[in-house]
């Protein structure tokens, strides 16, 4: 078995290095017998793709059959593991999961190169550097982290086992999510280098893109929030997002993301920002790799460096080359970026795009900094320190809340210039209602719950949470009032009733509205996340029908006990949760024991309602009594943070359905009475 | 003369007193030992959790010292002599954010200078971009030609969508 492998590797090694080279002395080397070469490179990718399947499809074999003689098997599985998890072990471990990056990136190369036929020349660039990115990789698995390395002596009789914190079914799903996002980045990263080495004309390499870029930006957040919950569900401290390193590492890269994918429509409609966006696509692209680096080197402390490395050189040395390269191409060619337009106003669409990329830009920076600045304190004063959540939280709610505010704004904006009517009559209304339910929520009783009866004074974290759904609400507001003023001049003109109208109006613009939705999901995540202000928490022994009471709810410990299985043995109790004196459900929150990797895990058991989820986590037993002690988390408003992705993936799908047909078609010499529907994409 | 009701009264009022001072410092010292713990994270190395929400299991630190934090609280020490004692015994790390002195406070610093830079670079580019001259010769008016005018009802329907 390790044989195959390593043999794929090395052949997979030697036809993405053809696939290069022959690719790139095609480019540059235009003449008779270029266009074959070219096709012959083409090829080699395509081949490379089957042989990369072929060595992953080889280690999950290996897994399967338990074949320890193989280091990284006996590392990361165990002869007891579920068959998911061994099928997970692909990216379990660092040799793993960079041959799961390559075959990745292969998969991409092959739909890329499948699909070259729609502009061959920028495709076949695009082919090269991609290529590129995979001879980096595979010359990594081949020299630095190899997965078939063989064990030295005797066969062991069974494996370490697999983390027991990625024993749970969503690290089947998160891994692959995440890395199917950072991935993807390649691909707009190659198009956009690709345009600017052949000088490509016009807007098109955009346009080709624009549908990786979002499907890959789409797959990163699903990555992220998979990770979120994971991390809910499984650590136990009652968080979703605990600001660590690896975690700030594949933010990095969806906040330059999110910027390209705004920005980029003002090169799109009025061919601007043309150089900052190469720059943003190119540090995505940079972010990605590092964001692979920081959770691979082990370079800064994290809990989820699940692997630790000499391997950081060699990121350094490719980062530098990008970095080398995206520099020379475009000192060589800039000029070429050129803008096309001026900006006319400060009040435009133009410009608060520019804030917008500022913000997201700016917050990036902070993370980047807050993630690296231990090292920079070791470098300078000799010792590490810790930056944690209160550094990242203290800096990047008043980002997040500006980002909101222009969230609200920006949409309702004009390219150009916006008039102060305008500016009325878009925002009085929503700004009222927002300002509407801002009273209501400091009016209301605190006996109401969270987040109602809002004391803002009382506590900072009260103030933000208070404008993050105030800014929260006027963004639902102007995204609904978009909608309905959209439909409206539809259903005028095509004589169609409201819905249907808004239904049209979004399929007409599908990128647009499915914008919007997108907007709505992340102002519904922002909701839950204002929730975290009202976090409280309770720990106590329970034995037999002991009570503890935390908000509404009231907890009676029914029974505790233990059990044995093959991969783990485990200890439980079951809590009998009333809210005033009626049952309501029951809980079981775990500790585990894994066997194999002689390690606990708790198992916390949630009871989740769109106010609030209660949380419970077994924290141990109290070695006289022999009775386990409970922590109680009270958590408002989680829920609406899986809500809000799941609205934000919906966003994302309708945004990358193609446009339907306009019904209705107005003469192009008839001027128009100006709606803010027109304000634009 | 003093009556025993009103000694009764007055030792009622003491204790009273007594009561509600302890209270009241039970209660700032349990906001004292939430704020500072809250402050300090776990060293254990497996979690990198704050303190007070530590919950790694077997954790051979957590408990240790959330003990050590109550009885230096115990002591009546103050916050910082509180912390100054936990990072000569733990190191640097444990406190759970750069303080606000020396180097450190760098690391602050930079995110809202950055916003600050940036703020300002998007506003000149802005006044720049304003008092840019459009490609056209200003003040020029050419009657369109049908490609040109083609053109501009393209950019028109780019940019209002309709």
């Amino acid at each position: 078995m390790a044989q195959i492998g390593s043999f794929a590797l090395l052949l997979a090694l030697a036809l993405s290095a053809y696939s290069f080279l022959a690719g790139l002395l095609a480019l540059v080397r235009p003449g008779a017998g270029s266009e074959r070469l070219g096709e012959t490179a083409r090829r080699a990718g395509i081949a490379a793709f089957a042989v990369v399947l072929l060595a992953a499809a080889v280690l999950v074999i290996a897994a399967f059959q338990d074949d320890f003689s193989i280091a990284y098997i006996f590392h990361h599985s165990n002869r007891d593991l579920p068959a998911p998890y061994k099928f997970a072990t692909l990216w379990s471990g660092q040799e793993g999961s960079l041959l799961f990056w390559s075959l990745l990136l292969s998969t991409y190369g092959l739909v890329l190169r499948l699909r070259h036929k729609t502009d061959s020349r920028l495709f076949a660039h695009a082919s090269v550097i991609i290529a590129a990115v995979q001879v980096f990789f595979l010359l990594l698995l081949n020299f630095a982290a190899h997965p078939f390395a063989i064990m030295q002596g005797s066969l062991p009789e069974d494996g370490n086992g697999l983390n027991p914190l990625l024993q749970y079914p969503e690290m089947v799903i998160h891994p692959p999510m995440l890395y199917l996002g950072y991935v993807g980045f390649t691909v707009p990263f190659a198009f956009a280098l690709g345009a600017l080495i052949m000088r490509y004309p016009g807007e098109k390499w955009i346009h080709i893109t624009r549908r990786w870029t979002m499907l890959t930006w789409g797959l990163l957040t699903c990555g992220i929030f998979l990770g979120a919950h994971w991390a809910y569900s499984v650590l136990g401290w009652g968080g979703y997002w605990g600001w660590d390193p690896v975690e700030n590492a594949s933010f990095l890269p969806w906040l330059t993301g999110t910027a390209f994918l705004h920005s980029v429509m003002m090169q799109e409609k009025r061919g601007m920002l043309k150089v900052w966006n190469m720059w943003l696509i190119f540090a995505t692209f940079m972010l990605s790799i590092f964001g692979t680096f920081l959770t691979r080197s082990g370079v800064v402390s994290s809990v989820h460096a699940f692997a630790q490395s000499s391997i950081g050189t060699w990121f350094v040395v490719f980062l530098s080359i990008i970095l080398v390269v995206c520099g020379v191409f475009y000192v060589m060619n800039h000029e070429h970026l050129r803008s096309e337009h001026r900006l006319e106003s400060l009040v435009s669409r133009e410009s608060s795009f520019l804030f917008n990329n500022l913000l997201f830009v700016v917050a990036c920076f902070a993370v980047l900094w807050g993630t690296l600045f231990p090292i920079l304190s070791d470098w300078v004063q000799g010792h590490k320190i810790t930056v944690g959540p209160p550094f990242f939280n203290r800096v990047m709610i008043p980002v997040a809340l500006l980002v909101l505010l222009l969230t609200a704004v920006g949409p309702l904006l004009c390219w150009g210039k916006t008039s102060v009517d305008s500016l009325k009559r878009n925002f009085l209304w929503p700004t009222i209602g927002a300002l509407a339910i801002a009273a209501f929520l400091i009016a209301t009783p605190v006996s109401w719950g969270s987040p109602f009866g809002m004391r803002p004074w009382h506590d900072i974290s009260y103030l933000y949470s208070l404008m993050a759904i105030t800014l929260s609400a006027l963004v639902a507001l102007t995204v609904i009032s978009e909608f309905i003023r959209g439909g409206h001049v539809i259903s005028r003109h095509a004589g169609r009733n409201l819905f249907a109208s808004m239904v049209h109006l979004a399929h007409r613009n599908t990128r647009r509205y499915g914008g919007y939705i997108v907007h709505f999901g992340v102002i519904v995540i922002i909701i839950g996340f204002a929730g975290a202000a009202f976090n409280q928490d309770k720990e106590k022994e329970m034995g037999f029908g002991d009570k503890m009471t935390i908000g509404p709810y009231t907890l009676v410990c029914r029974s505790y006990t233990q059990e044995d299985k093959p991969n783990y043995g485990s200890e439980w109790a079951i809590i009998d949760v009333f809210k005033g004196d009626r049952p309501i459900d029951t809980l079981y929150p775990e500790r585990r024991f894994f066997k194999a990797s002689q390690q606990m895990n708790t198992r916390p058991t949630i009871h989740s309602t769109l106010n609030e989820d209660l949380y419970l986590v077994y924290e141990g037993q109290n070695e006289d009594t022999g009775r386990p002690i409970i922590k109680a988390h009270l958590n408002p408003l989680v829920m609406w943070i899986w809500m809000g992705v799941w609205i934000m993936i919906a966003g994302t799908v309708i945004a990358l359905i193609p446009n339907a047909a306009a019904a209705v078609r107005v003469p192009a010499p008839v001027r128009v009475q100006a709606e803010p529907v027109g304000a634009g994409d | 003369m003093i009556s025993v009701s009103s000694t009764k009264r007055l030792c009622l009022l003491s204790l009273l007193c007594l009561v509600i001072f302890v209270f009241l410092g039970a209660g700032d010292e349990d906001a004292r030992f939430n704020a500072l713990g809250h402050k300090m994270k776990c060293v254990c190395g497996g979690c990198n959790q704050v303190l007070l929400e530590c919950n790694h299991v077997g954790c051979r630190y957590s408990d240790r010292m959330r003990g050590e934090l109550s009885s230096a609280l115990s002591r009546a020490e103050s916050d910082d002599l509180v912390l100054q004692s936990f990072v000569q015994e733990y190191g640097p790390t444990v406190l759970i954010a750069p303080t606000n002195a020396g180097f450190n406070r760098v690391a602050w610093i930079m995110p809202y200078l950055a916003l600050l830079l940036g703020l300002t670079t998007v506003v000149l580019i802005v006044r720049a971009w304003k008092m840019r001259p459009l490609r056209a010769h200003a003040g020029v008016v050419a009657p369109l030609s049908g490609v040109e005018l083609e053109h501009f009802r393209e950019q028109a329907r780019k940019e209002t969508g309709i």
